[in-house]
Order: C-alpha cells, then sequence, then structure tokens
C-alpha cells in the first residue's frame, strides 16, 4: 500500500458482544479477506466493536470513490468482498452490516462518527442484531393466451366480416391480458401481505429493471423480510405454499442475507 | 416456482440482488445512491454510469435484455 490509509468498515457490533469477537472472532475474522485483499480485523470504536480493513485512498478516498463506483467491473469486485466479510461475520455474532463504502480517513475519524449516532446504532443493533434477511421478487407468469394471435382467422364470407372477427378477437385478448395483469398485482399484494405476517420487519426496494434482472417478467414485488434465524425453515416453506397458490406469479426467493435492509434507521 | 428454493452459493449471487441491498435505495433506473464517506460527508453519486455499463450485465446474466 502506497498512500494514506484508510478505513473500510463492514460491519458494527456491540462491545458487550467481545466475548463472541474473542472466542469465534480472532481466529476466523483475521483469516477473512476483505476489499482489495486486505486483511479483516476489529477495532474497539465508542463502546462499538467496527470490523475493519486497510485501504488506501488513492483508490478509495472520496474524490477516487466517486470515479470508481461508476466503473461496474471495479464495483462488483468491491460489493462481492464486502458482502463476504460481512455474511462470514453474521454467521459468528449478532452485527450490523454498514452501507457499502463507508471509509474512515482515521480511527478517530471513525469514533466521532460513531459516538455521533450511538443511540441509533445501538437501537438499530437491538433491532436486526441476530436477525437473517430473506429476499422474495414476484414476477407476472407469462400468459399462454398472447399466442392466440398467431392462429388462422376463420373463413368468413367477406373481409369485413374477418375484420370484426379479428377485431374482436383482438379485443378479447388485450381484455383477457389486462385482466391477468391485474390478478398478479393483487396475487403479489397477497403474498406480500401473508409474507409480512410472518416478518418481524418488511421493506420493499424498488422492483429492478429489466435490463438489470435479465428477466424479460415483469417484476411486481421486490420485498426483503427481516425473520429470526429459527424462522428460516418455516418461511421458505410458507413461500414455495405461495407459489403454488399463485399460478399467475412466479416467485423467487433468495437469502438468507445479512440484515441489509433493515441497518437503516427506519 | 418449479420447485423448493435453494440457497444461492455466495459466488452466484446475482450482482443486482447484491446492489440492491448494499447501495440501500436499490439499482433504480433513474436512482441516485448516497454513500457515507469518510468523516461527515454524504456523497451522492449518480447510477446513470452504471445503467450505462447494463450491457455488461447481460453478459453477465447471460439474459437477453426486455422489449418493450
Amino acid at each position: 500500500m502506497t498512500g494514506a490509509c484508510g478505513l473500510w468498515a463492514y460491519a458494527i457490533t456491540e462491545h458487550g458482544g467481545g466475548d463472541a469477537l474473542t472466542e469465534h472472532g480472532g481466529g476466523d475474522l483475521s483469516r477473512l479477506t476483505g476489499v482489495a485483499g486486505g486483511t479483516v480485523r476489529t477495532v474497539a470504536a465508542d463502546g462499538f466493536t467496527v470490523l475493519v480493513s486497510d485501504v488506501d485512498l488513492a483508490e478509495f478516498g472520496e474524490a477516487a470513490l466517486r470515479r470508481n463506483l461508476e466503473n461496474l467491473t471495479w464495483l462488483e469486485e468491491v460489493a462481492r468482498a464486502h458482502h463476504h466479510v460481512i455474511d462470514a461475520a453474521s454467521g459468528l455474532f449478532p452485527l450490523l452490516p454498514t452501507r457499502l463504502a463507508t471509509v474512515y480517513s482515521s480511527h478517530s475519524a471513525m469514533v466521532a462518527a460513531l459516538a455521533r449516532r450511538g443511540e441509533e446504532l445501538r437501537a438499530a443493533l437491538r433491532r436486526v442484531g441476530g436477525r437473517v434477511e430473506w429476499g422474495v421478487k414476484a414476477y407476472a407468469a407469462p400468459q399462454p393466451d398472447t399466442r392466440e394471435s398467431e392462429q388462422p382467422v376463420p373463413a368468413q364470407s367477406d373481409a369485413s366480416g374477418a375484420g370484426l372477427a379479428y377485431l374482436k378477437r383482438r379485443r378479447a385478448q388485450l381484455t383477457a391480458r389486462e385482466g391477468s395483469q391485474q390478478a398478479a398485482r393483487a396475487g403479489a399484494r397477497a403474498v406480500h401481505e401473508e409474507l409480512s405476517g410472518r416478518a418481524a420487519q418488511a421493506r420493499l426496494h424498488p422492483p429492478q429493471s429489466a435490463q438489470l434482472s435479465g428477466n424479460q417478467m415483469p417484476m411486481l414485488l421486490n420485498t426483503a423480510y427481516l425473520l429470526d434465524a429459527s424462522a428460516s425453515d418455516g418461511f421458505a416453506s410458507a413461500v414455495a405454499a405461495a407459489a403454488t397458490a399463485h399460478p399467475e406469479l412466479r416467485l423467487e426467493l433468495t437469502g438468507p442475507w445479512p440484515p441489509y435492509s433493515f441497518a437503516g434507521e427506519d | 416456482m418449479d420447485s423448493l428454493p435453494a440457497r444461492v452459493p455466495a459466488e452466484r449471487i446475482a450482482l443486482v440482488d447484491l446492489l440492491d441491498r448494499l447501495l440501500a435505495d436499490g439499482v433504480v433506473v433513474s436512482g441516485e445512491i448516497t454513500l457515507s464517506v469518510a468523516d461527515v460527508d454524504l456523497v451522492t453519486i449518480s447510477l446513470r454510469a452504471l445503467l450505462a455499463s447494463v450491457s455488461s450485465l447481460d453478459a453477465y446474466t447471460g439474459a437477453e435484455p426486455a422489449t418493450q
């Protein structure tokens, strides 16, 4: 590392959780490789323990970050490294994942930042600590009836009759399509309601664009649910049951995630 | 869903799902992300450049871009 060093933060845990860190953390965490190949370590700060690694400010300083975050290759590498550390650590002790690209210029800067938000962070840790997040995406299932437009037009006595029949059939198709879209939206709402009832908290993410998700079915729901780890099996079964009960939808389950979507103040 | 969902190994997690979470406000077409960089500053950067790279994401997911 050539230039000035900053601290990249992965996650915050309470200092009281230090026993867990000493017992399990030390050995396991020191083998973790973080962003830009940095070695992960724990640092005490204002009653919290923070997982950090050193980063070169020439690459991770404010101006460089601005530039690098718009480089998808760089962003992917950094995002995966960040996730790798948080995912591994969240199996060891309750923690609060920090947002991607939380970089401090020094230890004292980090302490000051944590001190300003101490109460919030403690409240967030109480809320999410030890819990897991599951993601559910619902898509509108493709409708087979749109293929009807390819069926041959039945013979008609005259051209205007054929045209009229076509228009009628086309209108019926459009009505059916509109109906199935409404049914899919209603289904997505029902699924969300059912799953929310099983979760400590739910958070709606904006639907992913088809370009980014690589999925051509319209996305109706992109949701995160916060659950006790012990509730995970029941939740996965509930999603599978919902998928069976709602043929108008395609459901995708992701997780368990560290409680990313619930770490911020809400 | 054709079968019970299986846990996706970390290396196979879709980047877009990860960024939904790590960038907090999700990857939205005209969205912006707010970064807590350094000591105090909240830096807002545009995701337009990220979306300009969508073609490489399409290659990543092996999917065709959607048609309207």
